[in-house]
């Protein structure tokens, strides 16, 4: 057979978002195809995005489960605003996403999806027939038989129609690495390694792999291939990492830095559940995961575990933080370390639990009875996931004090490459272990050191005996104490010592920018990427623009007051209501402005550039 | 003889911490914490070794009292924290004391589940039947029909038998005791202590102030021979000073007179711990002793098992994990699996 003659156009950077039923092995295949894009060399930035429910009804809009991935021969830092290629299973997925592709996008469909039954569980009106009806006129379409050529690859197999038709999304997969000059040789290393002990279901997938790509090289309908040259990375070692696993990664290293076991006490609970997932696995490193009978009581076992000198960690998300309110108040009056981890999604109650949201930033930082300050800090990517979780280990043990560390859906399961770190790189971390007591010395569990810190002194220790306890306590002894004064002396205790936390912060620096401008755009937590790529277009439109983006949620970074200072204006996008630009206006009187979407998805970088230009040209 | 024994405790150090013991006078939580520090001292394991976790209510101010680690956590919570307390610290000795409102009410999911998991700690359930801290509103023990504050024309609910929820959760050591009886509590004390996992102890106390005399029928000398059965492993089940046995007839426990010769020993339902299909009849004896043929209340350790503890089984996990993968690094796990190379 001859091949037919091809251009290879050279892309900068592709976004490429693959949709069908959430049965159809989606997820699979978007993962896949990063992983060999990131192999080679881009830079990638994914989105996955599925519905709540785990089998929807198959070929309904409720049904699509989505897959999102940037990747690119120069850095990308989100999933990317709009598609280039849409991949579509069924008619269902393409309705639900469309509206994501770029005019004069490409359209990759799955023919077999279409059929009437297809278009009425979606709701195209009776007759309507998209592909080829000329209503996607403005978009390049490859209307493909996915199952047909499927089930013909795999003839001579034994396999049963329904497993042959599970295959489907290797052809798509074989065909997408074909349009994008890749080899298969990774896809390949990947099933071997999943089906090695069912070497006939590892045989079909292979060959439908191996048909999908065929089938772009010889199909005389694809005169374009593209090409995404390496990116200038960072030289180093480098591997993929999710959110969650960060969160993970980084609790087992800062308790190993510390010279703690890990004890992580959670209840299962959508989009943090992965964290759990991946820290039973290395129980190794002698990490004891415990999954509670509830929220209540995955915070308190933490809570004992910690009082037995362990680092305790919990995770949840917004409603399962509401049920551990009560505990984090009698763990911040304790003074022990613990890391509670809320990976953020859409609220209110429920919500909508596999949507992301930044709504939980009061919750954190306000969310208790008394006057019960806990520091609040927050991700940004899933590599930063890493390192903050690490920090929240470290200020926990250091200052001896809960720590609420910020995530939220769209980072803990999106991905990235990470060129680790060496565990020398680290830094030490020093838990203020109580010295031991001489005899009949008495011994103070509430007596603090020059940072407000008291000592950490745990049972087994012979002569540092104590009872520690919700009720109020005496300055130094600990012992309950009704006293008025000494009620208030003990408020402000606790207090200062969180604010001093900001002591160790590292001076505050620009994400992009300069010194002073007209706008300063002040983030936090996920909207890194997509601020980040407004603030980079926009200096290069000529705009006085900056970008810093907060680790520090609560207490701030000495810095910020005085940065804000230097610009006319200031923009808080947030996927909330406003809840940072509140308390900035509160702490510093500053007339800080909103860019503000509560929708269940990331902000596209045109949001916030279009937010910043408003006010730029007011 | 007590003249030297007396001596002897005095010089094995006291377990009481320096604070001031502020139950209401006469309650009956003073012969309790009297009871542990006995124990404690008897059994003389160094303080440090030892850890009370309370919740909330009046019996859980009772780690302030004692010269060991103590924790006063929050109101139920108390299974959670000691469940996370000795995964990672099997070496201590951990009691947790709880009320019938902490347990039952408000940390009924936590104590359920510390059961079924069979976690390591001895449990002191003070029950009085009330909730005192809050001034004398019913408890989920409170008998049907109680007139309390919050129940003027009497209570609507239908009442735990905190035993036989015990034994439903699969509770490995399931005992019952009194304040009035501080031989009996000692000894019963000190075998929950000794048994590997959940040992539970209910203890019928006395709030002379909002429920005073809840349990006086089983306390009181006149009616306690009458109305209390005290199990011993092995012995027939024998009471009212040995005029009175329980006889099964079939699954139905049947009180019988041994006055009239009819009835022997021999032909008693003989007490025997392990059996756990018995020990689920004799948590269920728990009539109203005012009920006309009232079957008496059980004292004593009614149910024991052997069953792995919690914290045995997950360290197992962590050391087999440990022989299975072999000497780790942090370098590995933050390398993982694939990794490429960008030069």
């Amino acid at each position: 057979m001859e091949t037919p003659t091809r251009t290879i156009e050279q892309r900068q950077n592709v976004v490429i978002l693959f949709a069908g039923d959430s049965g159809d092995g989606i997820q699979l295949t978007g993962s896949q195809f990063t992983d060999t894009n990131a192999l080679f060399g881009n830079d990638v930035s994914t989105f996955p995005n599925f519905p709540a429910e785990i089998r929807a009804p198959q070929g309904t809009l409720a049904g699509v489960s989505g897959y999102q991935l940037h990747f690119g021969s120069v850095e990308v830092f989100t999933a990317g605003d709009q598609a280039d290629v849409l991949v579509v299973m069924n008619a269902a997925a393409l309705k639900a996403n469309l509206g994501k592709l770029k005019k004069s996008g490409i359209i990759i469909a799955n023919s077999d999806g279409f059929d009437a039954r297809n278009l009425r569980l979606c709701g195209y009106p009776e007759g309507a027939d998209p592909l080829n009806d000329g209503s996607l006129a403005h978009y390049t379409v490859h209307a493909m038989d996915v199952t047909k050529m499927t089930r013909a690859a795999l003839e001579d197999t034994s396999l049963g129609m329904k497993e042959k038709d599970r295959c489907k999304n290797m052809f798509v997969l074989g065909f997408v690495n074909w349009m994008y000059s890749r080899d298969l040789a990774n896809s390949e290393r990947f099933l071997q390694q999943k089906f090695a002990k069912k070497p006939e279901v590892l045989e079909a997938n292979r060959k439908v792999l191996l048909a999908g790509y065929n089938y772009g090289e010889t199909s005389e309908t694809f005169t374009t291939r593209f090409e995404v040259k390496p990116a200038p990375m960072p030289k180093g070692r480098y591997r993929a990492i999710s959110g969650n696993q960060g969160i993970a990664l980084g609790l087992v290293a800062a308790a190993e830095k510390a010279g703690l076991d890990l004890f992580y006490g959670s209840y299962p609970i959508t989009p943090a559940s992965d964290i759990l997932h991946e820290l039973a696995k290395h129980k190794q490193f002698g990490v004891r995961t415990f999954q509670a009978e509830d929220e209540i009581a995955a915070i308190c076992s933490a809570i004992g575990a910690s009082y037995g000198g362990a680092l305790g960690v919990t995770a949840s998300s917004g409603p399962g933080i509401a049920l551990k309110t009560e505990a984090l108040g009698l763990a911040m009056m304790l003074e022990i370390p613990l890391v509670v981890v809320n990976v953020q999604r859409g609220g209110p109650s429920t919500g909508l639990p596999t949507k992301t949201e930044q709504a939980d930033l009061w919750q954190a930082i306000h969310g208790r009875n008394g006057e019960a300050p806990i520091p609040v800090i927050a991700a940004s990517t899933p590599v930063d996931c890493f390192e903050m979780a690490f920090e929240a280990a470290k200020l926990a043990i250091e200052h001896m004090t809960p720590v609420i560390l910020l995530s939220d859906g769209y980072i803990a399961n999106g991905s990235e490459p990470w060129r680790f770190p060496q565990a020398s790189d680290l830094s030490s971390i020093h838990p203020p272990f109580a010295p031991k007591h001489a005899d009949g010395e008495i011994f103070l569990p509430y007596q603090r050191d020059d940072r407000g810190v008291r000592p950490w002194a745990m049972p087994g220790v012979p002569g540092l005996q104590h009872r520690i306890g919700g009720l109020e306590k005496e300055d130094g002894t600990g012992n309950v104490s009704y006293d008025p004064v000494n009620h208030e002396k003990m408020v402000r205790l606790r207090s200062d010592k969180v604010a001093r936390i900001a002591d160790t912060f590292r001076p505050m620096r620009l994400a992009s920018g300069p010194a002073e401008g007209d706008l300063l755009i002040v983030g936090w937590g996920s909207t890194y990427g997509a601020i980040h790529t407004a603030a980079m277009a926009l200096q290069q439109e000529g705009y006085a623009v900056s970008h810093v983006h907060l680790r520090h949620m609560f207490p701030f970074n000495r810095g910020l007051g005085p940065l804000m200072k230097k610009y006319r204006h200031i923009l808080v996008p947030e996927l909330n209501s406003g809840q940072l630009r509140q308390l900035l206006r509160a702490e510093y009187l500053v007339d800080a402005k909103g860019c503000n979407k509560v929708q269940g998805m990331p902000f596209m970088a045109e949001e916030v550039r279009a937010a910043a230009l408003q006010l730029l040209n007011a | 003889m007590s003249t030297t024994n007396g001596t002897m405790a005095e010089a094995k150090p006291s377990y009481a911490s320096d604070q001031e013991v502020r139950w209401c006078p006469g309650c009956g939580d003073y012969s309790i914490l009297k009871q542990v520090e006995t124990v404690l001292k008897e059994q003389g394991r160094p303080k440090e070794e030892i850890v009370f976790i309370s919740g909330i209510g009046c019996s859980s101010r009772f780690p302030y009292y004692l010269d060991t680690y103590g924790m006063h956590s929050i109101h139920g919570r108390a299974p959670a924290i000691v469940s996370g307390l000795r995964s990672v610290r099997p070496d201590l000795s951990v009691w947790m004391i709880t009320g019938d409102g902490d347990a039952l009410s408000i940390g009924g999911n936590h104590i359920i589940h510390l059961l079924r998991r069979n976690v390591d700690v001895n449990i002191l359930l003070f029950n009085n039947e009330i909730y005192g801290l809050t001034k004398g509103q019913y408890s989920p023990t409170s008998p049907e029909g109680a007139v309390t504050r919050s129940t003027p024309m009497g209570s609507t609910d239908h009442p735990f038998n905190p035993l036989a929820l015990c034994k439903g959760a699969d509770g490995t050591f399931i005992a019952r005791s009194m304040d009035r009886d501080p031989k009996h509590m000692r000894e019963i004390l000190v075998r929950a202590d000794a048994h590997r996992g959940a040992s539970l102890i209910e203890i019928y106390q006395n709030c002379n102030v909002f429920n005073d005399g809840a349990f006086e029928v089983f306390t009181d000398k006149k009616s306690k021979a009458a109305h209390t059965l005290f199990v011993e492993h092995g012995k027939p089940l024998i009471f009212d000073e040995g005029r009175k046995g329980i006889r099964l007839d079939g699954m139905t426990p049947m009180v019988v007179s041994l006055e009239d010769g009819s009835v022997s020993a021999d032909d008693l339902w003989v007490h025997d711990e392990r059996d756990q299909f018995k020990a689920s009849l004799l948590v269920r004896l728990f009539d109203d002793p005012a009920k006309e043929g009232a079957l008496p209340r059980p004292f004593g350790v009614i149910y024991v098992a052997d069953r792995p503890t919690h914290e045995e089984k997950m360290n197992a996990q962590v050391d087999a994990a440990k022989k299975a993968k072999g000497v780790w690094s942090l370098d590995a796990i933050l390398q993982g699996g694939r990794t490429w190379e960008i030069s």
